[in-house]
């Protein structure tokens, strides 16, 4: 019964299209509705610093799409430093020219929560990327941490095979960071359905590739025996890797991490086996994604704080096997491209 | 009981002077030498694999780089000083350097440009610091921002620069003698060179005059302020080689370093040594025991798989507990407190 009346409620509607198409074409109110709705409005992204592959791509495609609707795009560098980022939020809203949409890379749980509601009270859109927070923002854009971790876990224990010594390190984070704790309780997900495979070490790295370094090194030394290990991010298992070519271990220590799909950062490191498999991020699509809800909110007319949307990137673990020309952006092209502008 | 007495110093003054620890005036660099040595026996005891060649190798490598650091560091402390912008000079010279080098500079040229950003940069701050008369502290904090903040802006492109494929810092992180990485060995000499340095150099026994009670040394004609300026120019030196070493290892060199707590650690491993912060006191010894008391303690506690918020509360509270331990068995009054005691 139900599939029969939304039948016919979709072939009229079809049929009133179809019908009354070419009579109202050059009245087609969207564009006009679209223009008043975005013209002139501000968007601003912050992420955790701007000098890294995710934030550089993010505020590429952002600022292409927000200039090409006649927005005004910026960003705010806090570098690293939790509480330049809330002077640069605190900043933005209680200036004269306050953000319509900000966009947030938090660096914790709960650090910016206060900053947000402020935000939403003052009538800004709130997205937040990558990083969840405990915090009801407009939007959620980025990886579903937790499914990220399983894809990783999967990917180690098919790098080690059946008949390795099913031993898996972790390079974890640290403690405070929701990306990292997610990806841990994914990864343990996966590994309680194959019991036989074990990790025999989790240190934390800190996001330092030195110490990342240390503790793989360590680790290797203790369970010369281990098939894989997964590191958190890409940004630190240049360590990790570093450990595993200086245990001679190459080709014998399957590496996994995960990243935002940069082209140096791990397709090239992919290819010359550095890395064993990467769970990459599409960044032109989690970046699309921000788009879209960017312009879903300013159309709807809907006070901020009003709805809360998840929106996860499609992930996957990609190995040199499955390596395609545009599995991964390109940052030095993306940086000539603006150059050339 | 004069002369018993003096025999007691005599034979203190002798065992120092070969190394060895002095029990009967223990300092605190006998109380961490101490804590070193019961934490490295109960390590060997109990953790399975600590005591193995290779695992003895990497734990002195886990702090070359951090001890290297603390040398550079512990000369200008020596000297009533501080340097902190040590860091900041180690990360953003060598990301220059490489970044020089990705976009096609040539290799002698981007080297030599890297050699004179760094000499400036020592320079400035001896020249703060000595003829301008502002406090090392706030000079080596602004110069540090000063230079991770344009290097960061205007020189490079992003967070993490990589080394070109088949550049000699990449080659000089394979190389090896005896399995033993470079970095080992370039520690293990720097170690020596200063040590030769204090110790036996007219102008490193002056460091010492200096730190202890800078206008007596220029009233006896110790160019004070000229050594001023070496020092900190040999501590950006010292920081440039340990930022080779550190992009030679890992094949990258990530900026973000100069947000991390490494900064405290090398001032933690020169101090928990014993290298007075008041000037005057110390010396390489003082640095290769704080080395290698972090170096155990950070191994260990990675064996053992204790997260990293609780290995800082427990580095926190070892170094908690030398102080305090240092602070009844040397208390400080009116005779042993200097002027510009921090």
């Amino acid at each position: 019964m139900k599939l029969l009346r939304t039948l016919m409620a979709a072939a009229t509607a079809l049929a009133i299209t179809a019908f009354a198409a070419p009579g109202f074409a050059a009245d087609d109110p969207g564009p006009a509705a679209y223009a008043k709705a975005l013209n002139g409005k501000r968007v601003m992204l912050v992420p955790l610093a701007m000098g890294f592959d995710l934030a550089q791509g993010w505020a590429h495609y952002l600022k292409k799409e927000v200039e090409a609707w006649g927005g005004t795009f910026e960003t705010r560098d806090p570098n690293w430093v939790v509480d330049a980022g809330a002077q640069a939020i605190t900043d933005a809203i209680a200036s004269d020219t306050r953000p319509d949409v900000l966009i947030i890379h938090a660096p914790d749980l709960n650090s910016y929560s206060k900053l947000m509601k402020k935000a939403q009270a003052a009538g800004t859109y709130v997205i937040l990327v990558d990083n969840p927070a405990n915090f009801p923002a407009d939007a959620f854009v980025g990886s579903d941490w937790d499914k990220l971790g399983q894809l990783e876990a999967e990917a180690a224990i098919k790098g080690c095979g059946e008949n390795s010594s099913k031993k898996i390190g972790l390079v974890q984070g640290d403690q405070a960071n929701s990306s990292s704790l997610y990806q841990y309780a994914g990864i343990m997900k996966v590994l309680e359905k194959h019991p036989d495979f074990q990790v025999v070490a989790k240190p934390d790295s800190n996001w330092d590739a030195t110490t990342s370094r240390n503790v793989t090194t360590t680790m290797l030394q203790q369970h010369p025996d281990i098939c894989s290990i997964i590191d958190f991010w890409d940004g630190d298992a240049t360590g990790a890797s570093a450990a595993i070519r200086d245990a001679k271990l190459d080709g014998k220590v399957f590496l996994v991490t995960t990243g935002g799909g940069e082209k140096a950062a791990d397709c090239d490191k992919l290819e010359d086996g550095t890395y064993g498999a990467v769970v990459m991020t599409d960044l032109a699509r989690q970046s699309g994604d921000m788009n879209a809800i960017i312009k879903f909110l300013l159309q709807s007319g809907q006070p901020a704080g009003t709805s809360h949307t998840y929106i996860y990137t499609l992930e996957k673990a990609t190995t040199k096997a499955d390596l395609k020309p545009d599995s991964c952006w390109d940052l030095k092209a993306l940086q000539a491209e603006a150059a050339a502008k | 009981m004069e002369a018993e007495g003096l025999a007691i110093r005599a034979k203190d003054i002798a065992m120092s002077a070969i190394g060895w620890p002095n029990w009967r005036r223990l300092n605190q660099e006998g109380i961490v030498f101490a804590i070193a040595i019961l934490l490295f026996a109960a390590a060997a005891l109990g953790l399975p694999g600590f005591l193995t060649a290779d695992n003895l190798v990497a734990i002195v490598r886990s702090v070359s780089v951090l001890g290297i650091l603390a040398l550079g560091m512990a000369v200008v402390i020596i000297g009533r000083g501080i340097d902190l912008s040590a860091v900041a000079i180690m990360a953003m010279s060598v990301a220059w350097y490489l970044q020089l080098l990705n976009t096609g500079t040539s290799d002698g040229l981007a080297f030599v440009y890297v050699l004179a950003g760094v000499l400036a940069i020592g320079l400035l701050n001896g020249f703060l610091v000595a003829y301008a008369d502002v406090p090392a502290i706030f000079v080596t904090l602004a110069t540090g921002s000063f230079v991770f903040g344009y290097v960061r802006s205007q020189l490079i492109t992003q967070d993490a620069v990589p080394v070109p494929g088949g550049h000699w810092v990449e080659l000089l992180g394979g190389v090896r003698f005896l399995d033993i990485p470079v970095e080992v060995f370039v520690f293990a000499g720097l170690a020596f060179l200063v040590f030769l340095f204090l110790r036996y150099t007219k102008w490193g026994r002056f460091i010492y005059f200096a730190g202890d009670n800078p206008v007596a040394a220029r009233n006896i004609g110790v160019p004070v302020r000229p050594m001023l300026v070496l020092r900190y120019v040999l501590s950006a030196f010292v920081a440039l080689i340990a930022g080779l070493l550190t992009a030679a290892s890992l094949h990258s060199i990530n900026t973000r370093i100069v947000n991390s707590t490494l900064l405290y650690d090398i001032v933690l491993v020169a101090v928990i040594g014993g290298v007075g912060l008041s000037g005057g006191r110390g010396g390489v010894r003082n640095v290769l025991v704080g080395a290698a008391l972090i170096g155990i303690l950070l191994n260990a506690m990675t064996i053992i798989d204790i997260p990293l918020l609780y290995q800082n509360l427990i580095k926190a509270a070892i170094l908690l507990g030398a102080i305090i331990v240092d602070g009844i068995i040397n208390p400080r009054d009116e005779q042993t407190a200097q002027q510009g005691d921090i």
